[in-house]
Formats: structure tokens, sequence, C-alpha cells
């Protein structure tokens, strides 16, 4: 494969001195690279405030906060952790691999890429800066049910609103560029049931963006009337409902968990086969398994909402296409496990996650199939088993998916590789960590303790102390994770263009670091040794 | 210095077993007290097993292969990578099991939906941050209706008073229900989204403002069971617990019979003529349980306006019956009037004006009251 190297002589150009390099970068790795450390920074904001809640959780009784401000707490901590480290970290690793992936030179958009990324830091300055406001920072959830957010909302709720728009504006802009980059990109040959699962969860992720992220804009934008200009979509009092706004959040709430998880799967579906030195078992089934999982998600919204008395055949409904989607999403494990199967297998730090994410999430999957059986829902609502579902799913499930993938991928970024050692003792004390924290908040569930509350009953006491603990060790090891990444790019040992020999795709065949510019001839996909396991 | 370091260890150990022997270590859902509440925890044992069965498969295969198939064992690979058999088989096996489950979920959920046929309905209504509840009946006069406030001392939250043992789980006044009766609940708010969780009955549903729920339940079991609200619905979300005390049919009767007489009284008292001590002392109770979360016990104002010295408690007195009566829109301040009777917000006022040094002189009576609302 020479595709990969700079084969053009006219006077351009590696990446520009200086900070204009970054600011004015239409380059999607620059772009790949600002966005995964802005979500690094999210990461760890967002990580400062599940601190605060983990501590005064320690115990019973207030110690360190008011209740006004721990559910500030709450709040912030659901909206940065899902807006901005989270998504924006999926966005980044795109931006890096995708082009990389289908053998294109950049993407398709690259100037509204530079603006999809560089709105978000506006935005979250924005709403960061509410917590200096008066009356505080928005305290309502980050599922934000009015007429809490709108009739009893703090004043700092508007800017609550324009943050959203400004992180919903940049995610439409980043998921349009990568429907048109994988479209239109494509080296030739490299047809679509070719694609790396990556990249196949990633389009089916935009789609979903696509399709969801204007609602949220919507909702919020009612709220801005019903705050602002006297309407009254979600105010009883003036002949709306509150419920509708449930039902209009949740429209885009469901499918945006799933955003958050398609892109993951595409990750561990490539870093499996890599570490078992096997081809993908069921490549074709698990883009069905996608596809048929975005369909459901837009069809199972009202679960998050038994309780607020939807009428029965509705509840019925929404009860069986739940249960539904766990049928797609158990295939998907079974086809990782399969993989796995006969093997020959090594276990280096994205491996460790990877099989974590793989036995993590499909507990998640497990509390979800509890979660979906209504009349049991009734019991399990908006209590810590809840909790428990969400972090299993995205923390060991979607938080690790992306670990796996910059200890995957960071060879391939920086050129250096990271300290094996350590990322191991990072991957034990998370994976430690993260089951002593959201395990036990299983049995406070069920045993009956509500979620957002900043003091409990005694009963409770023994679980949410080792929970804290949990929390405590888990926080404390992130910040190894920027040591290993910072060590890495500055005193790394050289990395070789293939560091993993059982690795599959393009990527691979330019050299570490990857020159800036990649692919600006099509490489020849039937020629491409990587590839020639996978019919066409 | 090894022998200090290990005495230590030993004593912390200690102390830490020693709190955690008397801990309370539950794991799981309670059966409760309903026939409903036991179909639930049937369902949810049923479906953590088959999670339980279907992952000691999976992972069952997968720690095999984990230790079997590695590289350092000398595996080799083998390439299989597609079959459509087995894809088939365990996409159409989970189908199954899980269609099981929903069958036997879809009756528990039709019963959980049927309120016909109640012989006694309450209508329940959230507040920030206190339950309302109300026995529905023929006679305006005689209405059974009260509020439930959290009984937990400020001190017991605040750490300066040892917690009891249904620390946050206790109120001034529970509701109290007859067993073996079917109850029907209707569910309302006042202000925001509450929602009103009885584990031991599994009963929860949402109090929506503008909306009315209905839930329904029979208790087989006399008991004291003790709920929360499980909305997040503002500051003191995480203090407004439900409890509830089911008693045996003829002593619910009595209790009822004697609320309503409380309630006939109450009309009374409000005709009578009052004192200042006396207005001060009933004041200062209701005070306590209505206004001291946010005002401070004191007056001093708890993260909201202190009252002490206010211009609103020491000035007109119009201002200050308005205010209380009708509350400020938009704000934490409710409108007490749909809330309190017109004795404990004359009382209230009487002392929020006469406390802390704010010393104005005037008294508030329950007319006084009844002749603002009638002007209004
Ligand atoms: C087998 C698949 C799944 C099923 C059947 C399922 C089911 C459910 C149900 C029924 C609820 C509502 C519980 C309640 O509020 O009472 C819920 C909550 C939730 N689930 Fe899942 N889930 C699944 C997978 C996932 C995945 C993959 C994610 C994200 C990566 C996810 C994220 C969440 C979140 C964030 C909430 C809570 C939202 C909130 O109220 O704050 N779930 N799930
Ligand atoms: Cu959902």
């Amino acid at each position: 494969m020479t595709t990969a190297t700079h084969d053009h002589d006219h006077a351009h150009h590696g990446p520009a001195k200086g900070i204009t390099r970054w600011l004015y970068t239409t380059n999607h790795k620059d772009i790949g690279t600002m966005y995964l450390w802005f979500s690094f920074a999210m990461f760890l904001l967002g990580g400062t405030f599940a601190m605060v809640i983990r501590a005064e959780l320690f115990q019973p009784g207030l110690q360190l906060v008011q209740p006004e401000f721990f559910n500030q707490m709450t709040t912030m901590h659901g909206l940065i952790m899902v807006f901005g480290a989270v998504m924006p970290a999926f966005v980044g690793l795109a931006n890096w691999m995708i082009p990389m992936m289908i053998g294109a030179p950049d993407m398709a958009l690259p100037r509204m890429n530079n603006l999809s990324f560089w709105i978000l830091p506006f935005a979250f300055a924005m709403l960061a800066s509410t917590l200096f406001m008066e009356g505080g920072a928005p305290n309502f959830g980050w599922t934000f049910y009015a007429p809490l957010s709108t009739t009893y909302a703090p004043p700092s709720v508007t800017f609550f609103i324009f943050a959203v728009h400004i992180m919903g504006a940049s995610s439409i802009m980043g998921a349009i560029n990568i429907v048109a980059t994988i479209l239109n990109m494509r080296a030739p040959g490299m047809t679509l049931m070719r694609m790396p699962l990556f990249v196949w969860t990633w389009l089916i992720t935009a789609y979903l963006l696509i399709a969801v992220m204007p609602v949220l804009a919507g909702v919020v934008t009612m709220m801005l009337m019903d705050i602002h200009f006297g309407t009254a979509f979600f105010n009883a009092a003036g002949g709306g409902s509150p419920v509708l706004f449930q039902h209009v959040f949740w429209f885009f709430g469901h499918p945006e968990v799933y955003i958050m998880i398609l892109p993951a799967f595409g990750i561990v579906s490539a870093i499996i086969p890599a570490f078992a030195r096997k081809q993908l078992f069921g490549y074709s089934s698990m883009v069905y398994a996608t596809a048929s999982i975005a369909f459901l998600s837009f069809i199972v919204w009202a679960h998050h909402m038994f309780t607020v008395g939807i009428p029965f055949l509705g509840e019925a409904f929404f009860m069986w296409a739940t249960m539904l989607i766990a049928v797609p999403t158990g295939v998907k494990v079974f086809n990782w496990v399969t993989t796995m199967f006969r093997g020959s297998m090594t276990f280096e730090t994205p491996m460790l996650f990877a099989v974590c994410f793989v036995v993590l999430f499909t507990i998640g999957g497990f509390s979800g199939l509890m979660l979906a059986v209504a009349p049991a829902d009734f019991q399990y609502h908006d209590t810590y088993f809840v909790v428990a579902h969400f972090h299993y799913v995205l923390v060991p499930g979607a938080v690790f998916s992306i670990m796996a993938a910059v200890y995957y991928w960071l060879p391939k970024w920086s050129g250096k590789m990271y300290n094996e050692t350590l990322g191991k003792v990072h991957f034990w004390l998370s994976f430690v960590g993260v089951n002593v924290l959201f395990f036990p908040q299983h049995f406070l569930g069920l045993a009956g303790m509500p979620r957002r509350i900043p003091d409990y009953a005694l009963q409770f006491a023994d679980f949410n102390m080792i929970s804290s603990i949990g929390g405590f060790l888990f926080g404390a090891s992130q910040l190894l994770f920027l040591y290993i990444v910072v060590h890495t790019i500055v005193a790394g040992k050289p990395a070789k263009a293939k560091p993993w020999d059982g690795a599959e795709g393009l990527e691979w065949s330019v050299p570490s670091p990857a020159p800036y510019h990649t692919f600006e001839t099509p490489p020849d996909i039937d020629k491409a040794p990587q590839l020639d396991r996978k019919e066409p | 210095m090894q022998t200090r370091l290990l005495r230590g260890l030993f004593a912390l150990m200690a102390m830490l077993l020693g709190s955690w022997a008397q801990a309370d270590w539950t794991l799981n859902m309670p059966k409760g007290v309903t026939d409903i509440s036991q179909e639930v925890y049937g369902l949810h044992m049923l479906t953590f097993w088959v999670c339980v069965i279907i992952g000691i498969i999976v992972f069952g295969v997968m720690f095999y292969a984990m230790f079997k198939h590695r590289k350092s064992k000398g595996a080799v690979s083998a390439n299989f990578h597609e079959s459509t058999k087995v894809e088939l088989a365990w996409t159409l096996i989970p189908a199954v099991v899980i269609f099981a489950i929903g069958v036997k979920a879809t009756y528990t959920l039709a019963d959980m939906y049927n309120t016909d046929d109640s012989e006694l309905t309450v209508e329940i209504t959230g507040y920030q941050w206190k339950w309302r509840y109300r026995y529905l009946n023929d006679d305006p006069n005689a209405e059974v209706s009260f509020f439930s406030n959290l009984a937990t001392s400020r001190d017991e939250i605040n750490n300066r008073l040892d917690k009891n043992e249904n620390y946050l789980l206790e109120v001034d006044e529970p509701l109290v229900l007859p067993v073996d009766q079917k109850v029907r609940f209707v569910l309302t708010a006042a202000d925001v989204i509450h929602s009103w969780w009885v584990p031991q009955l599994g009963v929860k549903k949402d109090a929506i403002p503008g909306i009315a729920n209905e839930a329904w339940t029979i208790i087989n079991e006399t008991g004291t069971y003790r709920g929360q609200c499980t909305e997040l619905c503002g500051k003191d979300h995480g203090f407004m617990p439900v409890v509830v005390e089911a008693v045996p049919q003829e002593e619910f009767d009595t209790w009822l019979a004697g609320k309503q007489e409380e309630a006939r009284k109450l009309a009374e008292l409000t005709e009578k003529d009052w004192t200042m001590d006396e207005l001060m002392e009933r004041g200062r109770q209701a005070y306590q349980t209505t206004c001291a979360a946010c005002h401070g016990q004191n007056g001093e104002g708890a993260g909201f306006p202190a009252l002490a010295g206010s211009a609103i408690a020491t000035g007109p007195v119009e201002d200050h019956i308005d205010i209380v009566v009708n509350g400020v829109n938009g704000t934490a301040m409710q409108a007490f009037g749909a809330q309190l009777s017109e004795v404990d917000i004359a009382a209230i006022i009487t002392y929020e004006r006469n406390a802390w040094g704010n010393n104005v002189g005037d008294m508030v009576t329950p007319v006084d009251i009844l002749n603002y609302n009638a002007g209004q």
C-alpha cells in the first residue's frame, strides 16, 4: 500500500503554525483531536460534579452542600456528561477514523466541520457560567421536566436553552458531515457492506441525530416561548400539558441513548476481532441488528413514562416494543462472544476495555429488560435501580468503549505507544471502581431509594458509602488516564504502522503517526490485504 | 511501629464490622402487602432469573474462551465467521422467552389499570414539598382533608441531633387506610410534578398539575408503610415522605368519624374570639411545620427571604395577608390560602408580625382572613 503516503508534490503543506492551526483548521485529524480533548475536559468537569454528589451522599444527613446546590450538581453532571463528554468523544473518533477507514482524504464538508466544533466551547462556557448566576444553575435534572424547568426554573434556564440550541446545531452539522462523507467519499471498491462496523454504526447514528436533535431544539424552544412569550405548551393552567413535554423530550431522549451506544458497538466490533485474531462473527447480522435497534428506538420512548398515566393500550405497546429491542441487542452480544470463541486472544489494554464492555454492557442490558416490564417498572422507576441501569450502559458501556478506542488508535494518532503496564493498571482501577460504584446502586433502588435526593433514610447508608468509595476510586483513576495519554504523546516509544497484529482496516495501511493528509489518491480496496477476508 | 499500625488497622476493621453487623443490607425489592405488589415481585424475580440464566450461558462461553483460546496457550484462531442458522436461533429463542414474560406482564398491567369497584376514594395532591390527602365524601361540612409534612427535625438533617430510625420517612400526619378494601387514589399536583410511591403497596403514580391520574390498592395486612416522592420536584424533593397507616375497618371508621368531627369543629373555631396569646401559640406551631423550611426557624431565612425585620412582616397588614394567601407567582412562595385553614393563616401572620423582635403589635383573626377572601 503506497497510496497512504504523501504522494503529491504541490507546495502544500503540513499543519499551519501556532494557534491559527487550531482555529482555522479544516483538517479532520486536527478537528478530531480537538473534539477528543474537549470531551476529556468535559469528562473531568462533569466528573468533578459527580464527586460532589458522591461526597454529599457518603453519609446520611446534609454535610457539604445544600439541596438547591445538590440539584444543580446532578443536573450539570448529567448534561455535561451526555452532551459534553460522550457525544463529542464519538464525533472526535468519527472525525479521525471515518475518512481513514473508508479511504477518503478528509471529511466531505471540512469548513462546516470546523464550525461544528468551534461552537461547542461557547455552548459549554455558557452552560457552566450559569453556576455563577443569580438563582444558580439549572436544577431540574438532565431531563428538565416542565413545569419545574419553566414556571419554577431559575432565571439561568434561558442560558441553558441557548446552550442546548448550540449543542444541537453542532451535532446536526457533525451528523450531516458524517453522512455526506460516508455516502460520497468512499474509495472505489469500498462497498457499503465492506465498511468497517464503526463506519456503519456511525452512519446510522448520524441519521438518528438528524432525526431527533431538531426535536430537542423544538422542545427547548417551546420552553423558551412558555417562559418569555406567554405561551402555555407545558402549563396546565393555560391549557397546556406537562405530559406533552415528556413525550417530546423522550422522543428525542430515547434515540439519544442509542446515539451514545451505537458508535460504541462499532468500536468494540473493531477491537475484539483484532485481539482475537479472528474475523468478526456475523458482520451482516451486526449491520441489520444496528439498523433494527435504530428503528425500534423511535417507538419505545414512553418506557420512560410508565408512571405518568398513559392509557393501558399505550402502556402495553411501549412495554412490548421495549422488550423487543433486547432481541437485536442480544444478537450483538452473541456475535461478539462467538468472535472470541476459538480465537487466539491476547489482552492488551484496548481488549481489556472491550471485553469489559461486553460483560458490563450486557448487565446494563439485563436491567434494561427488567425495566421494560411495565408493572415492575412501577417499582423501579425513578429509583437508584434506574441510575444503576443507565450508568452500566453508559460508563462501562459508552465511556469504556471510548477509552478502548483511545488505547487502540492512539499509536496511529500520535505515532507513539502508550505504556502497557500503566494502561492495564488504569483498566483494573477503573473496572473495580466502576463496579463498586454502580453495582450497589441496584440494591439501593430495589430497597426503595429514590434518585436525585441529597439525603436518605438510614437503611440506605451502607451501600451509599460503598458506592461513594467506588466513585472516588473511579474518579481518581481517570487522572491516571490523563497522565498515560500525555506521557505517550510526549515520551512514548515510536509505534509501528500496525502495532496490533490482528488489526484490520485501511487505517493501519498508513504510517504512524498518520500523515497530516492521507489517501489523497484513493487506495485500491481490492488489493488491500486487510480487507480481503470480507466478501464484497 | 508495625504493631501500632496493625493494632490501628484492627481497630478500624472492628469498627467497620461493628457498624456493618447492625447495618441493613436489603438487596431486593419487598414482596409487599398487596396482591399486586406480590405479582410484581414475581415478575421481577422471573425476569431476573431469566437474565441470570442467559448471563451464565453467555458469560460462561465467554470466560471459557478467554481462558482456553489464548495466544499464550498456543490457541490458533479458527476462521468461521458466519452462520445464518445460529443467528436465527439466537434471535428466535430470546424472542420466545421475552414473549412469555410479556404475556404475564400484560395481565398484571391490566389488573393495575382496573380501578373499578372501589369503596373509598382518596385524592392525593402533591405540593412543594408535602402531600395533601382528601377523603372524598358527600357532606361538604365534614370534609376530611389534611397535609402530611415531613416530621424529621432540621436538627437531625443537619447532624445536630442523632437520627431516629425513621429518619426522613416520618410525617406529622399519615394517610390512614382500611385493610381489605379497594381504595382508589386520584392523584394530581398543585405546582410541579411529584410522584407518590409506597413500595410495600406496589403503587407508584405521578401527580401532575392539571391532570387527574388514577391508581388503586387493596392492603392485605395492617401496618405502617413508608415511601417517598419519586419525581424530582425542586429543593426539598428528598424531604416529602409518604406514610400509610393501614388499620382494620372498624378502627378506620372510628378514625374517619373523628376526623369529620374535627372538620366541623374547625369551622366553629374560625368563628371563635381569639386572644393574642392563643394566636401566637397556634401560629408558632403552624409556622414551624409550614414556613420554617424556607424562612428559617427564627425567621432568619434559610436561602429564602428572612422575615425577622422584613418589610412585609412589619409593614401594612393587607400586604402581609396577600402574600401569604396568594403566594408569589413563579417562586417557591406558594398560595397558602388553598392549603391552610383560615385559623392557621391568621395565627401564622399574627405570629410573624410579633415574633423575633418584629413586635408590630397587631393581631389578625380568622374572621379577618375570611373577610379578606370574601373581598377578593
Ligand atoms: C436492552 C436494551 C435496553 C432496554 C430494554 C432499556 C430499557 C430502559 C427503560 C425501560 C428505562 C426507563 C426506566 C425508568 O425510568 O423507569 C431506561 C432508562 C434509561 N436507559 Fe435504558 N434500556 C436499554 C439500553 C440502554 C442503553 C444502550 C442505553 C444508553 C447507552 C440506555 C440508557 C438509558 C438511560 C440514560 C435511561 C434513564 C434516563 C433517565 O431517566 O434519566 N439504556 N432504559
Ligand atoms: Cu429509553
